[in-house]
């Protein structure tokens, strides 16, 4: 028993870094209908900017997490811009490719920048060494610190989807592209908007997961980025709710398979959900079969 | 107030308007009538923006508007509530209303406005909080029609607002975009339903594969023979 709870405390933190980056998977799936796989390699990069804002410059954790959210924010914009803006009226499969080729552009270019070395992140000074005991449960003071930052984050999402202009500009394009356009919504900048955000949250997660799995490259966002993937289908790929319950269920899984069972097989266990949820229920879980009145 | 010279349009290689022209005046009610694929969709599409024209001019108020963003005919007073309604259908009934004035930022008066579109159709005040989708076809027309009020336009283009709807509904919805015309907004109506729309109109087009064919007063249009055959069923 005591095993199991300590699997699902690791299972939350890895949860967390997953349900961060399948959010903006499915965010940007919701808005233009696209699965981002350049979103994966956002993630790297903020892991990237976190460490040289840790190593170059001795920031914190709080202001490097902030500048890295900052600068992948910028950079999610732009790519938006120039990679996927021209291929607004393409077919969905050229934009699809495109993506693909910005994920390698992104994934090569940093390991042109910064080699294809691993490094690992500086160690944490002061209260983020600490662990806690539950019992026989140890709960670290970084397991705490990726949490509660996602918490935040989530629940700053939350507010600005359900509260915000530009929140419902984002449902109304994501719901129905020329009925926003009819309302005065901009379009476009409504979709660099969401590329913001999920960008701001893939560039947090790749610095919590530097700091808890200590070691980075430039290929890391890969595996990490067909996760959340995955979570995001699990859910029900558009809807945000459903990435925050997939990513936490896929982290979950994860590490039971490998406490369990034989961690060799967490990253097929987890494609095999995958598939799983194709054949039973495509649309995820929350997810709704759309019928259309007419 | 609108002024469209020689519109042509095309889908890829296919020519959907084939040098429209074609005006409405304040204060009047104008409706676009025609078969199915005659281009009358097209031709609002193209109003609001949202279709670019090969060729041709739009004029708004004497400005030119032809090739503005949708949102700044919106801002200029132009509405549309399009074909097969198109409202929001997972968001409740008055954040699709709350959308409608997206451009405003006047809150006080955007809650008037609101609870002016209640007062116009009380259902939707019933059903304020309930998800768009839920609604039956006819209240979701009313949505339609209400939302795209809350821009508070010069010009409401409605395109089908009779659409699949119950006989006795198409009467009120009729009667609605009558009363909307009389307290001071100028509409350009489209419709299969030709016989409705031709009773409440000052004037009238007809369209066909994507030219306007004949125009004049409503009343008029009715009484043609040519009409009667071909809209009017007799």
């Amino acid at each position: 028993m005591e095993q199991f709870l300590q699997q699902i405390v690791n299972g939350i933190s890895l949860g967390s870094i997953y349900a961060l980056i399948a959010l903006g998977y499915t965010m940007v799936y919701g808005i233009i209908k696209l699965i981002n796989f350049a979103h994966g390699d956002i993630y790297m990069l903020g892991a990237y900017i976190g460490y040289f804002c840790m190593t170059h410059f001795h920031l914190g954790v709080i202001p490097s997490l902030l500048i890295a959210m900052a600068i992948c924010t910028l950079l999610g914009v732009i790519i938006e811009r120039i990679a996927y803006k021209p291929l607004r009226n393409a077919t969905r499969i050229a934009v699809l490719i495109t993506a693909i080729g910005v994920s390698l552009f992104l994934e090569y270019g940093t390991m042109f920048f910064v080699t294809a070395n691993v490094r690992s992140y500086p160690p944490l000074k002061g209260i983020l060494t600490q662990s806690f005991k539950l019992g026989n449960i140890v709960i670290t003071a970084q397991q705490i610190l990726i949490v509660c930052i996602t918490v935040i984050l989530m629940v700053f999402l939350q507010f600005i989807v359900k509260y915000t202009r530009i929140g419902k500009a984002m449902r109304a394009v994501s719901l129905d592209r020329d009925a926003a356009e009819l309302m005065g919504i901009n379009v476009d900048n409504t979709i660099s908007f969401t590329f913001a955000l999920g960008s701001a949250l893939a560039g947090a997660a790749g610095i919590l997961v530097g700091i808890y799995y200590n070691s980075i490259n430039p290929l890391m966002g890969i595996l990490p980025g067909l996760k959340a993937f995955v979570a995001a289908v699990f859910g029900g790929i558009g809807i945000i709710p459903g990435a925050m319950i997939g990513g936490y269920f896929i982290g979950t899984v994860e590490v039971m398979v490998a406490g369990y069972g034989n961690s060799m097989f967490k990253d097929a266990v987890v494609f095999a959900i995958l598939i799983l949820i194709l054949i039973v229920k495509p649309s995820g879980l929350l997810g709704k079969e759309t019928k259309e009145k007419v | 107030m609108l002024e469209i010279s020689n519109l042509n349009v095309h889908f890829g290689v296919i020519h959907a308007l084939k040098g429209v022209s074609l005006k409405v005046e304040e204060g009047e009610i104008v409706t676009l009538i025609g078969a199915n694929g005659a281009g009358k969709t097209t031709t609002l599409r193209t109003i609001s923006g949202l279709k670019k024209p090969t060729s041709g001019t739009i004029l708004f108020n004497g400005n030119d508007i032809t090739s503005t963003l949708p949102q700044d005919r919106v801002r200029m007073g132009i509405s549309l509530a399009p074909e097969g309604r198109r409202i929001f259908s997972s968001l409740t009934v008055l954040e699709n209303l709350e959308l409608g004035a997206y451009l405003r930022r006047d809150k006080a008066e955007i809650k008037k406005d609101i609870d002016m579109v209640y007062e116009r159709f009380p259902i939707l005040k019933a059903r304020r909080k309930q998800a768009a989708g839920t609604l039956s076809g006819g209240e979701q027309q009313m949505l339609a029609i209400g939302r795209a009020l809350m821009s508070r336009p010069k010009l409401l283009c409605l395109d089908e607002p009779s659409m699949g709807l119950a006989p006795l509904l198409v009467q009120e919805i009729f009667d609605i975009i009558q009363d909307i015309n009389q307290k001071g907004t100028t509409i350009l109506l489209v419709e299969q339903n030709a016989n409705m729309a031709l009773q409440i109109a000052n004037r009238a087009y007809v369209m066909e594969t994507g030219t306007i064919t004949l125009s004049g007063p409503g009343a008029e249009l009715m009484r043609s023979e040519e009409i009667k055959k071909a809209y009017l069923g007799g």
